[in-house]
């Protein structure tokens, strides 16, 4: 009896659920957290008069499309990481995106093969150091290995996309032996165990825990704008120009992609186009103080509070080729441990 | 049934087993094959992919470390909720101190807490700038941690406490049960006898709660293994770290499915080898409605040394976290959250965590009662099968799922249009109906559990009797089972509710569009780095986690009432 009602109301309640099948609608997968990308669909559809049906997904994004196959609803994925598009692109779920727009908006370096993927935004993973104990404004990333370091340097762990995505990055120029030994100097420095989150390396360094530390652009750029706590880590902090010697910054993006089998093609290459314009990069990249890929935005947030941005030049795709290894590389010098 | 460690083990069948309504059996049946279909996806897919290629590198740098660091923190959280739940739960049945009753239900509380939102709370409250720090540095003038030294939770014990403190009611509760409910004959006549205080927790209370005591630990302990969240942020690298390490960064899906079936097969087999131990004892049971053991009223020191004992686990498993989260409500002006989102979030968990917790309980009750009445030989094997999901980490369950789910739903939508040149959409996974499959896939052995645990208490010898008496099958389960199992049936709906309301990886991955629950939202901004923000719905989870915590902890209260049948 209660199974026959329970199942009764299940069929009823996925029905109910069921979502409706709107005219005009695109249907949005992201691994972008929601607030930060709410008000650009907002925007989207308030100029646009297309509704966005959103999920924020975390890990697993590209195996549901996958699953899915042929009848996903799936029209726009977006993701923050090069690898993770990179490996849905690799996975023969997108198709091309063709715009015109887009080829004039997006270098060629931040498009992936074939337009199967376009970035978005970028934000840099640079290092910043104690404002009162550090006395230097610029740094390679290859003298966070120096000995002078040891017991001061804070990161968050080793196996952390963010970091996989700079030691690969460290890879591809470097090779494995190198970026090894990288690793092993820059573990012998760590003040404590590896772990956390990007913003907990800025209230270590408050803490007087850690002298000098690895952090994404955009999480200096929220701290300085919060009202609480979080407004003394970034002033006990102070950002350093941080390159590869004798390159740029280590860069990653957010990027979005064209499902294969999008029922809304249409409005898809619509969203994407709109994500490009300089209303939306102000919102999509100042909300959250990234560097807009488009260059007509001018005055970015990220850029008034950290100066302009001299990306690395090893390719991205030699990034999210690299991340295995360097995944493996972190394991073999017990990195985390 | 050895997954399910049931709470008593029954002194022998009853007399006549009749063959169980084939009703029951199907249904038993089914959601064991429903429970299959992940375990045998994932199967699948570790050995379509890459055949064995991550296993050298695993070997050779990652397990020696893994393995250490996941038996400590088992062993650390087992300690920690072995000797928490039972100590408490010994306390609170057998003596009267001031705060007993409302720290009956506070003791449950902390698991209306997702562990993740307490480790994230811990971090802050015993932080730089958290109230600790800031008091110490206030009275003794010191600056910076350059001049002092201070607890880090960020580390493997830190994970055991603060998983220990999230995940101890699952002892409690089931041990709390046993000692409420059985051993008053035991535990009286060894009082007469002038056993004293200690010998009769040492010698009668612990050993009788054995069976419950493993019950309970075999839930806290699956849901240590299979955490994600907390270890991650606390810096713990544990198997499970490893699986999301293999497929996430190093890009193979087969691999990260290998090292978890690896892992499933391992816990099985603990969980049997459990069982068999535990097998060769019997527990005999009155065939007198058990009743509960008189309390000794303590005074004194003594009575408020109880108290304290009791109140700091839930002082720093709920009351604690709860005070922060509030307080961070307060302070940013959280208020402003409270809108159309967050409010259909709010009907959203609800119902379909409802929903969920009647579907799998009934379908527990019937597994039960298939295995009470049941006489097939397959049935403890079904029983078996049916509590798997349990085992397997949240996320990595989903995956499993994904592909079933996905291919039936491509069959329907492919099939409808061509039948009737139109489709329906993806029906499981474009409705919640695949959340509230992955929700009884994953919580299932908690319903069985709960339903055994109230069918232990029944003698079978009164089956007998009903029988002789000439009662059917129908009328045993109508009138003589569901009326003496209703509290424990409740108990098991509102555990099952509690954790379909915590659920994040599966919710995340199976949802459909525009479907968030309170989880989801506070995972949105748990990952952007500012938890905080997600207070709000992190309370409502609580709020709405403290009405099942004083049910259940009623549950055991009200029972006794001196009804001997």
């Amino acid at each position: 009896m209660t199974i026959k009602t329970a199942l009764a109301a299940t069929a009823l309640a996925s029905c109910l659920l069921a979502a409706p099948a709107l005219a005009q609608s695109v249907n949005l997968y992201t691994t972008r957290e929601p607030a930060l990308l709410n008000p650009v669909i907002e925007a989207f559809t308030k100029d646009t008069g297309i509704k966005v049906n959103a999920v924020f997904l975390k890990d697993g994004l590209q195996q549901r499309v996958q699953a899915e196959g042929a009848n996903s609803p799936a029209d726009v994925m977006l993701v923050v990481d090069v690898g993770e598009i990179q490996a849905i692109a690799d996975a023969g779920i997108t198709q091309p995106v063709k715009s015109a727009l887009v080829d004039k908006t997006v270098p060629a370096a931040l498009r992936g093969a074939g337009d199967n993927w376009i970035s978005l935004t970028q934000r840099a993973r640079i290092v910043v150091v104690s404002k009162d104990r550090v006395k230097q404004d610029a740094i390679s990333y290859d003298e966070l290995a120096d000995p002078k370091w040891k017991g001061k340097f804070c990161i968050r762990a080793g196996q952390h996309p963010y970091n996989n995505a700079f030691f690969a990055a460290y890879l591809a120029r470097n090779g494995a032996e190198k970026t090894e030994t990288f690793l092993k100097a820059i573990k012998a420095n760590t003040a404590r165990k590896p772990g956390g989150g990007d913003r907990d390396v800025a209230r270590d360094i408050l803490s007087g825990q850690c002298d000098i530390a690895i952090i994404n652009t955009y999480y200096i750029g929220l701290m300085s704008k919060a009202t609480n706590e979080q407004k003394g880590w970034y002033d006990a902090i102070r950002p350093l120009k941080t390159t590869f010697a004798g390159g740029g910054t280590h860069v990653n993006v957010s990027a979005a992609a064209l499902a294969k089998n999008a029922p809304n093609k249409d409005n898809g290459v619509k969203l994407i186009e709109y994500m490009l314009g300089e209303k939306a990069q102000h919102l999509y990249a100042d909300g959250n103080f990234e560097y807009p890929v488009n260059a007509d935005v001018k005055e970015a947030a990220a850029v008034k509070l950290l100066g302009a941005l001299t990306p690395d030049t090893t390719p991205l795709s030699d990034i999210a080729k690299n991340r295995k290894a360097a995944s493996e590389l972190v394991d073999k010098v017990g990195f985390d441990n | 049934m050895s997954l399910n460690a049931s709470a008593t083990h029954v002194e022998r069948p009853p007399a006549t087993r009749w063959r169980p309504s084939t009703r029951l059996l199907y249904v038993a049946t089914a959601a064991a094959c429903l429970v299959a279909l992940p375990v045998l996806s994932l199967a699948f897919t570790a050995l379509s992919g890459e055949a064995l290629t991550v296993w050298p590198h695993l070997a050779a740098n990652v397990l020696p470390v893994a393995l250490w660091n996941t038996a400590l923190l088992l062993a650390g959280v087992a300690l920690f909720c072995g000797a928490v739940g039972t100590g408490a739960a010994w306390l609170v049945t057998q003596y009267e101190f001031p705060g007993r009753r409302s720290l009956e239900w506070l003791l449950v509380l902390p698991l209306a807490l997702p562990t993740y939102i307490t480790a994230y709370v811990y971090v802050e409250i015993l932080g730089f700038q958290g109230p600790f720090q800031s008091a110490l540095r206030a009275l003794t003038g010191w600056r910076s941690l350059r001049d002092y030294w201070f607890p880090d939770p960020r580390n493997l014990p830190g994970a055991v406490l603060i998983l220990g403190l999230v995940l101890y009611p699952y002892v409690y509760l089931s041990v709390r049960a046993l000692f409420a409910m059985q051993s008053a004959a035991l535990i009286e006549s060894a009082r007469t006898l002038g056993t004293r205080r200690w010998p009769l927790f040492w010698r009668i209370g612990l050993p009788m709660a054995r069976p419950a005591l493993a019950a309970g630990l075999t839930l806290a302990l699956l849901e240590t293994l299979n955490d994600i969240g907390a270890s991650e942020y606390l810096g713990v690298r544990s198997l499970t770290i490893s699986v999301y390490t293999t497929w996430i960064n190093r890009g193979s899906l087969a691999g990260a499915t290998q090292i978890a079936c690896v892992m499933l097969l391992v816990v099985v087999g603990l969980m049997v080898a459990e069982a068999r131990t535990r097998g060769a004892r019997r527990f005999s049971l009155p065939v007198k409605r058990p009743r509960p053991v008189g309390r000794i009223q303590l005074s004194g020191t003594r009575a408020w040394t109880a108290s304290i004992v009791c109140f700091l686990p839930a002082l720093f498993g709920a009351v604690l976290p709860l005070m922060y989260l509030l307080g961070e409500f307060w302070r940013r002006d959280l208020i402003a959250q409270a809108d159309a989102t967050l409010w259909r979030a709010l009907a959203n968990t609800v119902a379909i965590s409802a929903l969920s917790a009647a579907l799998i309980v009934a379908i527990g009750l019937a597994i039960a009662a298939a295995l009470r009445l049941g006489r097939e030989r397959a049935l403890p094997m079904l029983a078996r099968i049916a509590s798997l999901g349990y085992a397997l980490p949240g996320t990595v369950l989903a995956l499993g799922l994904l592909v079933p789910l996905a291919a039936f739903d491509n069959l329907v939508a492919d099939a409808s249009r061509a039948l009737f040149g139109a489709s329906p959409g993806l029906l499981l996974l474009g409705s919640g109906a695949a959340l509230v499959i992955a929700y009884l896939v994953r919580f299932l052995t908690i319903a069985v559990n709960g339903v055994e645990s109230g069918y232990a208490r029944i003698s079978p010898r009164i089956d007998d009797a009903a029988r002789s008496l000439g009662a059917n099958r129908h009328e045993l389960l109508h009138r003589l089972h569901w009326p003496l199992m209703r509290p424990a049936i409740a108990a098991a709906a509102l555990l099952v509710f509690v954790d379909c309301m915590k659920e994040l990886p599966a919710t995340l991955l199976l949802r459909p569009l525009n479907f968030d629950t309170l989880a989801t939202l506070v995972y949105g901004h748990a990952a952007r780095g500012v938890f905080e923000d997600g207070a709000l719905a992190a309370l409502l989870i609580v709020a709405i986690g403290i009405y099942p915590a004083l049910r259940l902890a009623r549950a055991g209260e009200r029972q006794p009432a001196s009804r001997e049948n």
